[in-house]
């Protein structure tokens, strides 16, 4: 599956996400749970930092930021 | 006939299918990701895969018939939780425990039963799902428990062939429940059942029973049989009452998979382990049992299944019988894989190296 990249002026990540779903719907189901927070086994870093809080999604975005989503290492 | 059959597991689906000398193994699809749940839908055709993706969790996909290509459509899940609710359940999807196909006149409905709890019911395929939310809804919900998983789930449902309205779904651990409007209402319908590891005064409780596998006999549908955490029973009301069977089956009541004949509802297969406290088959030694009585007798087979050494448990979705009752496939948590052509006398084996089995299905 090739990996959607999205340029965003949001300046949260919440925003940020909404953007790329709103180009990718079916993304949604796969980064957020039913309830809108990031799924246990997917982790999100933001210029080198992880996102603090996996419900509220709140990390500020600078201009130049880059958000990365990524698999969680799990499982086996 | 049955020529064909579906093996959902940990690292994908693998189908079978036979040939003049044996049952092989054929395609594969998915593979990697585990598939929780496999239903072919005798109606039209349509292959149904629920997977269930370590990081990005529950999905869904269907293939047409006479497609050789998937497509992803929508999967169950929970609306937003209310924020003056007290459940204490977090509303997502965690799997897709079970999946049944509506009556046959009602075209595209399926029916989804989910971790943690939640029936879910499309109407067009899979492209779109409803909560059924009066039995999300039902008080007693607050006391269903996990019963194999951390949180309550709903593993069985048994659409009735005489009326699609009337639909019995079996939960681990809260019983069974009975729709007779579409899912409109609910009622429990697990009189009679006795769950031991409860206090004695909560083990007739109903919607703390753990009903591990509910089946209903096509040909005679008020004939469910239920293998039990505590024991097998059956109903020959459509779960208004259920009855113990007593003595217990041989080598051990315990177990987590039934199988009705699909033509006759005094004929069912049960695959025992040895205990709740040791989860192998008897003595090392796997075998299946079946009545033809009712449950007034059993015979035990071994035939072609392995005899020692052997660690297989089969799990809820882990037997399936053909339509004339023949066939049996037979797939365990450790990836062994036996296929019986005389009712469960004799066992083939299909693979003893698949990934765990978590569903098998015949076309």
């Amino acid at each position: 599956m090739p990996v959607p990249q999205v340029e965003t002026r949001a300046a949260d990540l919440r925003s940020a996400l909404d953007a790329c779903f709103a180009d990718h719907p079916r993304l949604r189901g796969y980064v957020l749970d039913e309830q809108g927070c990031l799924r246990e086994n997917v982790v999100i870093f933001i210029d080198g930092q992880r996102a603090r809080d996996p419900q509220r999604l709140d990390d500020a975005l600078a201009p130049q930021s880059q958000v990365y989503i990524l698999q969680a290492l799990s499982g086996g | 006939m049955s020529d064909r059959a579906y093996i959902a597991t940990r690292k994908g689906l693998f189908e079978v299918y036979r040939t003049h000398e044996a049952w092989l193994l054929d395609q594969q699809h998915f593979l990697g990701d585990p598939v929780s749940m496999v239903l072919p839908d005798r109606r039209d055709g349509t292959l149904y895969a629920a997977l269930n993706l370590g990081h990005f969790g529950a999905k869904l996909h269907r293939r047409d018939a006479g497609s050789m290509d998937w497509v992803e459509v929508a999967a169950p899940a929970f609306p937003v939780k209310p924020v003056d609710s007290t459940d204490p359940v977090d509303w997502t999807v965690r799997q897709i425990w079970s999946l049944a196909a509506g009556g046959p006149d009602e075209p595209g409905v399926l029916w989804a039963g989910t971790l943690p709890g939640g029936l879910f019911r499309s109407a067009d395929r899979g492209d779109s799902w409803q909560l059924v939310d009066a039995l999300w809804n039902v008080p007693e919900r607050a006391k269903w428990m996990g019963g194999g998983y951390d949180v309550p789930g709903i593993h069985s449902i048994c659409v009735d062939p005489r009326d699609s309205r009337s639909v019995l779904v079996g939960v681990s651990c809260g019983g069974a429940w009975l729709t007779t409007d579409g899912g409109a209402s609910w009622s429990l319908r697990a009189k009679g059942m006795s769950a031991t590891y409860m206090p004695p005064e909560l083990q007739a409780v109903q919607e703390v029973q753990d009903p591990h596998r509910i089946v209903r006999c096509a040909a005679e549908p008020d004939k469910l049989w239920c293998q039990h955490h505590n024991g097998i029973w059956r109903s020959v009301d459509n779960g208004a009452n259920w009855s113990e069977i007593r003595p217990a089956a041989p080598l051990s009541n315990f177990g987590f998979v039934t199988a009705v004949h699909p033509q006759d509802g005094e004929t069912a297969w049960f695959v025992p382990a040895e205990a709740d406290s040791k989860r192998i088959p008897p003595h090392a030694s796997l075998a299946v049992t079946r009545t033809t009585d009712g449950g007034k007798s059993f015979v035990a087979w071994r035939g072609g299944l392995p005899h020692e050494h052997c660690y297989d448990l089969v799990y809820r979705h882990g037997l399936a019988v053909s339509d004339d009752g023949q066939i049996l496939l037979m797939g365990s948590t450790t990836g062994g894989a036996w296929l019986s052509e005389d009712g469960g006398g004799q066992w083939q084996t299909i693979s003893t190296t698949l990934p765990p089995i978590y569903s098998v299905a015949f076309a």
